[in-house]
């Protein structure tokens, strides 16, 4: 797909929204009028929220959307040039030095060039769109290198010179917003803060990627989990987990628990954190009838 | 950027809400603006909300200002009256970030009554730092070799112990034509640890707070990666003051960003509201934390317990160094200690600057938990 065909699909925030709901992810407007400017624009998208509200997830929506496949860099600190943009084979080049005896051999051929995820986006960006997840992970060094990368897309290799994207990749960025990102980098990016959504959407969400839950229990979850996380939590729990709750707890009530029953003792894939279980307690049992009624 | 009078006038109210921002300190690139004219000329725009999406997404204010970013955009175009920004001032602990932004938290705390010494009373006042220096500077110098190290996950150069360095040493090989020179090694770096200081200002801590805050400034200048927050009633951190070389500059400089100089303590809330914002909590993560504070929490000290078990669970080393421990004859008595003791790494006398400094050179090196140390004593 060309980047007219990209601008194609993306001729308005509603056509995005309807692609992604069609990708099965529920955006609500705001978040698609992020991703038609950063799609139109040309500048990386960059998504910021809580643990748990769906930004990888959009960025696999995004990637479903354009027809494109998905190109993953997990950030994490130490990360370096190696693992981002490229590496040598070294044993194969090592080995092609000796097969090659006494003929000449170009030994930074492109066969021995390991492409990491930056330079594969770089070489396909009709076919690949990139996403660099958690990027708050990552130190300040990277951070740097990114920029770069992201305002010139290209590389250079010292043994090959620069090599350059034909057309404008599709980037997108996620951050758990861990520590505050350089605003650089910040200004460079069409900027999107993913909230968690209110309960009629999140029931929708869940409808749409729980296996087969009830409308019903997907909108008491919904309404149960808009209750706990309005309390003091370590770890508020994020849509997926709201969505395993779901699951789990249908599970378990066609396994012959009663509905209340059900939701409390599925409370383990809900929330991950022996002190939040211990001061939810109390007053599950309330939330939960207060959700179902 | 294109001059305003080659702009239709239907943009220069854009170019204006750029401006206004940018009077109200929210960092706003001519890029920025640029994008965002761009951004209300694709979508339309159709109605005003268009328009206040294509500024979220190109002016990107951040989470913590979005509030004053809204009102602003309501004042603006639709004429509204002037925002009233001044966030409300309720029961709230409220952390001050040195770079100016203020973080309300949702961390709600409980009003104590009682306690001479630490009293919840906030007491603002203000307070000049001029002493000289002791042996700080030999602090300073020895700081960055004497924290506690981790693996880094980037490599270094090494003539021994380290696996091959593959690329080196390939084109070592092609420039010696094909001989095998000695092989070029590499290894992961060792980087030292981070260090957080966090200071109790309140009244029952005012003979130590200069020297503590003398301290700070000599490790943040020798440290590599070094935080520095001070607590009474709030939270506020003074790193970047204290980055400042001249010491009496940079102490001059926290003293105006601490607004609760000598007044109340409140340090269980004020450690739960340090944890959660995510940017400070994930410095604690792994990193050396020195709690500077005398520990006198009246009233109820849950909070406390709570907020020392999370810091605990993050930090590599959690130590509480208080000034009481300098008389022989100091016990971990009080019900606050007795709770929190159990999950310190280290209990020390943190009366003089001296003991301090030894305390924090001798980070690195292991020492038997707190709890088995002052059990031995009583």
């Amino acid at each position: 797909m060309t980047s007219a065909d990209a601008a194609k699909v993306a001729e308005s925030p509603e056509a995005i929204a309807a692609r992604l709901a069609a990708s099965r992810y529920l955006a609500d407007d705001s978040l698609a009028t992020a991703i038609f400017l950063a799609i139109r624009l040309g500048k990386p998208l960059l998504l910021e929220g809580a643990p748990g509200v769906g930004k990888t997830e959009a960025a696999k929506a995004v990637a479903e959307l354009l027809g494109r496949e998905l190109v993953r860099l997990q950030c994490y600190e130490g990360i370096d040039t190696g693992h981002a943009l490229y590496e040598w084979n070294y044993q194969r080049q090592l080995l092609a030095i000796r097969h090659a005896g006494e003929h000449e051999i170009d030994i930074y051929d492109d066969r021995f060039l390991i492409a990491r995820p930056l330079l594969q986006v770089l070489r396909a960006p009709e076919r690949r769109v990139l996403l660099v997840d958690e990027i708050d992970r990552s130190d300040h060094e990277f951070e740097a290198l990114l920029l770069e990368f992201l305002s010139d897309f290209q590389i250079s290799i010292p043994e090959r010179g620069t090599i350059r994207a034909a057309t404008q990749p599709i980037v997108i960025l996620t951050s758990n917003r861990t520590r505050e990102l350089a605003e650089a980098l910040r200004r460079r990016c069409v900027y999107h803060w993913i909230g968690y959504p209110d309960a009629q959407r999140e029931a929708e969400i869940i409808m749409l990627r729980a296996g087969d839950v009830a409308e019903a229990t997907a909108r008491a979850v919904a309404i149960a989990v808009q209750q706990i996380r309005a309390r003091p939590l370590a770890k508020p729990p994020g849509i997926a987990e709201a969505v395993e709750w779901a699951n789990a707890a249908t599970i378990l009530e066609k396994g012959g628990s009663p509905w209340p029953e059900a939701f409390r003792r599925a409370i383990g894939v809900l929330i991950k954190d022996e002190e939040d279980l211990s001061a939810i307690a109390p007053e599950l049992g309330r939330i939960v009838a207060e959700a179902l009624s | 950027m294109r001059r305003p009078e080659n702009l239709r006038p239907a943009a220069a109210p854009f170019l204006g809400f750029a401006r206004l921002l940018r009077d109200h300190a929210f960092p706003i690139a001519p890029e920025q603006t640029i994008s965002f004219m761009q951004a209300v000329t694709l979508l339309g725009p159709r109605s005003m909300n268009d328009i206040r999406e294509a500024a979220l997404a190109t002016l990107a204010p951040s989470p913590d200002h979005r509030g004053e970013f809204e009102a602003h955009f309501r004042a603006y175009f639709y004429g509204d009256a002037k925002p009233s920004i001044e966030g409300e001032e309720d029961d709230e602990t409220r952390v001050k970030d040195d770079r100016g932004t203020r973080e309300e938290e949702n961390q709600t705390t409980r009003e104590e009554k009682g306690g001479d010494l630490s009293s919840t009373l906030e007491q603002l006042s203000s307070r000049d730092f001029q002493r000289d220096a002791d042996g700080l500077d030999q602090f300073r110098r020895k700081l960055a070799s004497a924290l506690p190290a981790r693996r880094s996950f980037r490599t270094t150069r090494t003539r021994s112990r380290g696996t091959l360095d593959l690329r080196r040493s390939l084109s070592e090989i092609v420039s010696a034509d094909g001989d095998i020179p000695v092989p070029l090694l590499r290894r992961r770096q060792t980087v030292p640890r981070k260090l957080l200081l966090l200071i109790d200002i309140s009244g029952s801590m005012k003979l130590h707070t200069a020297d503590y805050l003398k301290l700070a400034h000599a490790a943040v200048q020798g440290a590599e990666r070094a935080e520095v927050f001070t607590f009474g009633t709030r939270l506020t951190r003074i790193t970047s003051a204290l980055r400042i070389r001249d010491r009496e500059q940079a102490l001059a400089r926290a003293a105006t960003l601490v607004d609760d100089w000598d007044g109340g303590t409140r340090m269980g809330p004020t450690l739960l509201a340090f944890l959660s914002v995510p940017r400070f909590s994930a410095f604690a993560r792994g990193a050396s934390v020195v709690i500077l504070s005398d520990a006198l929490e009246r009233g109820g000290h849950a909070e406390l317990e709570t907020a020392m078990r999370r810091l605990s669970a993050r930090a590599f080393r959690l130590s509480l160094a208080t000034p009481l421990a300098g008389d022989r004859r100091f016990r971990p008595a009080t019900a606050a200690l007795r709770a929190i003791l159990p999950v310190l790494d280290d209990l020390v006398d943190g009366s003089s600057v001296g003991s301090l400094t030894d305390f924090i050179l001798s980070l690195a090196r292991p020492a038997p938990a707190a709890d088995s140390i002052w059990k031995r004593v009583s």
